[in-house]
């Protein structure tokens, strides 16, 4: 099972995490972070850092362009057809907020917003709180067997009662691909508007905003190799215009009177105060480095890795999969072992996966878990990597059995 | 303060265990010799919330001392919860204030389980003990 990858070695903690004889395979939760980023952060802040957008002043120029660069260079990542479509958040949690504060107004009593079962924490209660709000009903979509949102059930609950529908593209605890295309061009048809959560799918593959149709489109810096702090919010400039302002504060501001003010458009009027300029800058290197790579190798890659992955987990007896994985990471729990003690066991052997509901604690219920262990990959995890999580894995069960 | 008899065996032999799989074995050991909670035991209000395994702590005061009873639906983590009995059982709010207990795991090899961002929850279950002490004051 040697399949090696030819990127390790562009991220330096990788190496420092072997010497602490840690396997990290945990890169669904937060990405390691390449060189080209860390030279990038070092450059900044022993340049000279300095605000964006105020000051006229070299330093401040010199940031602001940088800034503005990063926003260049996440539009022409995800095919945004203008850098002004690109607002950064903080996050994706601050992103989905975001919307779900700034698309408020637009929702009356006894409308509807369609979510998925799937979801992560982030992308269902921002909605269920403004349900609760402004007394609107929250239509859970159900997901099938495989993991994926089913499509005949959606297409009959996505109604013209619909006003939003806001739904993962990668599920963060099963690994599958939700059927993104005729999900959205229903509920547009039903003049819904549509959010996708990118946070997990932008990390794997290239994707177009544009060809995918939605609405809003948000991510999370550090999961895509870049730093925490930043995130992003893709909207179509229709969508966008539709958005309140909803944090008030410096730089957002066109006008301001003691008692009355008025606000910039997208993107700079849902930038209130000053940005995190740095993980702003950091992100351009993260999509810079990523932009050098060969994306069909690391295509072919994490797709083998994946496999041997699965492989492993069928091959052992009383491993129950959830759903059917395809791509980046798989959840699983073992018959009659608590995953608290494998995760203490594969903790103590140093391999690092996550155990618990991975925020998605009504998923989990659904599927009558309290938990699960989630084994999730970079493109810089290798063959040596799965290994030995399987010989840590198989070790502990001994010791339980 | 000398160590409850109990508590020094426990040391003893954690000190003896060679590598993660001893320790293991040996928290298996201690955790099956948890006294039993009662399932009337195991209820919303017993329950230490803060951890992703189902985690009781049930204490109460007896002739001056302290008496808890704990339990869990996972097996390493009973074993933690013993190793945490064997230490504080039947000890004073005084005793059990001036205690360290990041010290009594520490000796045991057992620091790194004590982390807040461990899910098996020793942390909250320490922390629940200490909040139903100032309860009781
Ligand atoms: C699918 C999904 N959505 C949203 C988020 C939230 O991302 P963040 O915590 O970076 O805001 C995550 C992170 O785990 C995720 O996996």
């Amino acid at each position: 099972m040697f399949q090696p990858s030819p990127w390790r070695a562009d991220f330096p903690a990788i190496s420092a995490l072997q010497r602490q004889h840690q396997t990290y395979l945990d890169s669904a939760a937060t990405t390691q972070k390449p060189q080209a980023l860390l030279d990038a952060l070092n450059h900044y802040y022993s340049h000279g850092a300095a605000n964006v957008h105020r000051a006229q002043h070299l330093p401040g120029a010199l940031a602001t362009q940088a800034f503005e660069g990063s926003r260049d260079k996440v539009a022409a990542w995800i095919n945004a057809a203008q850098a002004r479509q690109i607002v950064f958040t903080h996050g994706a949690t601050s992103a989905l907020n975001l919307l779900a504060y700034g698309l408020e107004w637009r929702f009356e009593a006894g409308d509807e917003i369609a979510v998925s079962a799937l979801e992560h924490h982030a992308n269902l209660l921002p909605w269920q709180q403004l349900a609760q709000r402004r007394n609107l009903k929250l239509v859970v979509l159900p997901v099938n067997q495989l993991g994926r949102i089913d499509l005949d059930q959606a297409l009959q609950l996505i109604g013209p009662r619909t006003r939003l529908l806001a739904v993962s593209q990668l599920s963060n605890v099963l690994g599958t691909w939700q059927p993104l295309e005729p999900l959205l061009s229903h509920a547009r048809a039903q003049g819904a508007l549509t959010v996708v959560d990118g946070a997990q799918g932008v990390v794997h593959g290239r994707h177009d905003v544009q060809q995918l149709g939605c609405d809003f489109y948000v991510f999370s810096g550090h999961k895509l190799y870049g730093p925490e702090g930043v995130g992003v919010l893709y909207g179509r400039e229709s969508a966008l215009a539709l958005l309140r302002h909803w944090q008030f504060g410096g730089e957002m501001v066109q006008q301001a009177d003691y008692q009355s003010a008025s606000f910039r458009p997208a993107p700079l009027g849902f930038e209130a105060g000053t940005p995190p300029i740095g993980a702003v800058i950091g992100l351009g290197a993260a999509l810079d480095y990523l932009a050098s790579l060969d994306a069909d190798a690391i295509g072919r890659h994490e797709a083998a890795l994946h496999q041997s992955l699965l492989r492993g987990l069928a091959e052992r007896e009383g491993i129950r999969v959830l759903g059917a994985p395809q791509a980046a990471l798989a959840s699983f729990v073992i018959e009659g072992v608590h995953n608290a003690d494998i995760a203490h066991l594969l903790t103590e052997q140093g391999v690092a996966v996550r155990a618990g509901h991975h925020c998605a604690m009504p998923l989990l219920k659904g599927l009558g878990l309290e938990g699960a262990i989630r084994v999730s990959l970079g493109l810089y995890s290798d063959g040596d990597d799965v290994q030995r999580f399987f010989e840590a894995l198989d070790q502990g069960l001994e010791l339980l059995r | 303060m000398s160590l409850p008899s109990q508590a020094s065996q426990a040391l003893e032999s954690f000190t003896q265990a060679r590598g993660w799989e001893q320790r293991a074995r040996l928290l298996m050991q201690w955790g099956e010799r948890l006294e039993p909670l009662a399932d009337s035991e195991k209820t919303e209000a017993n329950r230490v919330h803060g951890c992703e395994s189902l985690v009781w702590l049930v204490a109460r005061q007896q002739d001056g001392g302290w008496q808890f009873k704990a339990s869990s639906d996972a097996r390493l983590l009973r074993g933690l919860l013993a190793m945490l009995l064997v230490r504080v059982q039947g000890l004073a709010s005084d005793e059990l204030s001036a205690l360290d207990l990041r010290e009594w795991f520490t000796q045991l090899g057992l620091e790194r389980q004590l982390s807040p961002s461990r899910s098996n929850g020793l942390h909250a279950v320490l922390q629940r003990m200490a909040e139903l002490q100032r309860q009781a004051q």
